[in-house]
């Protein structure tokens, strides 16, 4: 009876369920289940104004304010620029280093990195914060779908499209959005900043990115 | 001639093979009717103003997609039955009627149409079906036409007829498809119930005219909200109004759709033997 199998049956079990609860417990962390409001839904490439290329789902885990534009826009899309940009300097500078501000263009065709890389920087996009992106045709619709952007490409090459801009949580839920052009809309900034709080305080931030 | 290797005879009894099977599966599958390339006046002008639209020929599927093929996809795709859609892509009413996840039920017969289907779902059909949603320029112009002729719209009468379904309550069972063809073979198109096209989020329908100076003209970038054209033609533009107000996640009892293909010149010369 020095051998007790019982006493080692359970001191077994005990180790056995000690680690399958570290395993459940890192893959929860590692794979958090993506909310189904998730814009982070659709899955598709995306390249930037650098050329470089990663999945529009690789944006999970910072707070995001996104729109879409084409470049050869000449009235409505250098506001709605300014208009983020406006947003983007409300934010004190502390709180500003978790949020991202994406720029989707609707015009695949003639918006290559070249023109998309033109805009920045003559318009002195932070490339910390700031990606203008493009993706091929097909996926714009979706895109704008998700987004609730309308748009409509003209017989000329425009583009009739809505100028809204979209708040979107890290987790890629639509927290609010504007379509008020020229200055921040001022309960837009307000839910941006609270957004950006509640991402710092659960420090989904920096182990995401 | 050179003898042919063992290998090489698998090779070829295998593509034979291959051939027979795709020739199988194209024959069970969805009937779709050519259209030739055309231009017509629409009730939304691709410039906003007065061009004509063009569209080039494509084929249409001859009916609205059924429930029966609705769940043989929700089958094959799991990722949209109506217990696992995720929210962004249907609302909460998306295939309601259907008596449970996979089972169409006694409200939602085989050979209806399928209904309360989002956009997303609706594309994500056509896309396994190596089809896509039609613009709205390529329904209008296939739904111009009556039994015999290609443009049918400038017949009071016929216009009348058409209208007439849109009076009836929405609240009656819905028929199966395969109503009368029109003239290029394909039925349903009015009628039965209104149908999704790809560029819904283009149908940016203003009230009226917009003025230089309008606050509302600040919103879009470019030409503003669309005038519509062809006022004398309610039954277009009740459709276009419906489906204007539709975000591309919601689903209605009335709301149906079909599929397109794109014609590459090869299939043409093809079908022309």
């Amino acid at each position: 009876m020095r051998n007790n199998p019982f006493k080692l049956a359970l001191l077994f079990s005990i180790a056995l369920l000690a680690v399958l609860f570290t395993i459940a417990a890192s893959a929860a962390e590692a794979a958090r289940p993506l909310p189904g409001e998730s814009v982070y839904q659709l899955d598709f490439p995306v390249t930037d104004q650098l050329g470089i290329s990663s999945p529009w789902a690789s944006a999970r885990g910072k707070v995001q304010v996104v729109s879409m534009f084409y470049t050869s826009c000449r009235y409505v899309c250098p506001l709605l620029v300014d208009t983020l940009k406006r947003v983007e300097n409300s934010i004190p500078e502390a709180q500003r280093r978790g949020l991202q501000l994406r720029l989707i263009s609707f015009d695949p065709a003639r918006d290559d990195v070249a023109a998309l890389a033109s805009v920045a920087t003559k318009r002195k996009l932070d490339p910390a914060r700031w990606r203008l992106l493009r993706t091929s045709a097909d996926h714009v619709r979706e895109l704008a779908a998700v987004l609730d952007i309308q748009y409509r490409q003209l017989e000329d090459g425009e583009f009739n499209h809505a100028s809204r801009i979209v708040l979107l949580d890290p987790d890629g839920r639509i927290l609010a959005s504007s379509e008020k052009l020229g200055s921040a809309d001022p309960p837009f900034v307000a839910a941006t900043m609270e957004a950006l709080d509640r991402a710092n305080q659960s420090g989904s931030v920096d182990t995401v990115r | 001639m050179k003898r042919t290797t063992r290998p090489q005879r698998f090779g070829r009894l295998f593509a034979e093979l291959a051939v027979l099977l795709l020739l199988a599966t194209t024959t069970t599958a969805a009937d779709y009717r050519a259209l030739p390339a055309g231009t017509f006046n629409s009730v939304l002008p691709p410039d906003g103003k007065v061009a004509s639209a063009k569209v080039d020929a494509f084929a249409m599927r001859s009916v609205p997609v059924t429930n029966e093929e609705f769940l043989a996809f929700v089958q094959a795709n799991p990722q949209w039955r109506r217990d696992r859609v995720a929210a962004v892509f249907a609302d909460p009413r998306y295939l309601a009627r259907w008596s449970s996840p996979l089972e169409a039920g006694p409200d939602a017969r085989p050979h209806q149409p399928v209904t309360e289907v989002s956009w997303f779902a609706a594309r994500a059909y056509c896309a396994s079906e190596k089809a896509r949603l039609p613009q709205w320029h390529e329904w209008e112009y296939a739904a111009a036409a009556d039994t015999d002729r290609a443009d049918a719209r400038g017949d009071a009468r016929w216009r009348e007829r058409i209208l007439s379904w849109y009076a009836r309550p929405s609240t009656e069972p819905l028929a199966e498809v395969g109503s009368e063809a029109n003239f290029y073979g394909l039925r349903d198109l009015h009628g039965l119930v209104w149908e999704w096209v790809d560029d819904v989020s283009a149908l940016m329908v203003g009230g009226d005219n917009r003025e230089q100076g309008d606050p509302d003209l600040l919103r879009f970038c470019g030409a503003g909200a669309l005038s519509l054209k062809q006022t004398e033609n309610f039954a277009v533009l009740m459709r276009i109004a419906m489906l204007s107000s539709l975000k591309a996640a919601d689903t209605t009892r009335n709301l149906g759709f079909r599929c397109v293909r794109d014609i590459h010149p090869l299939q043409e010369t093809h079908r022309a033997e």
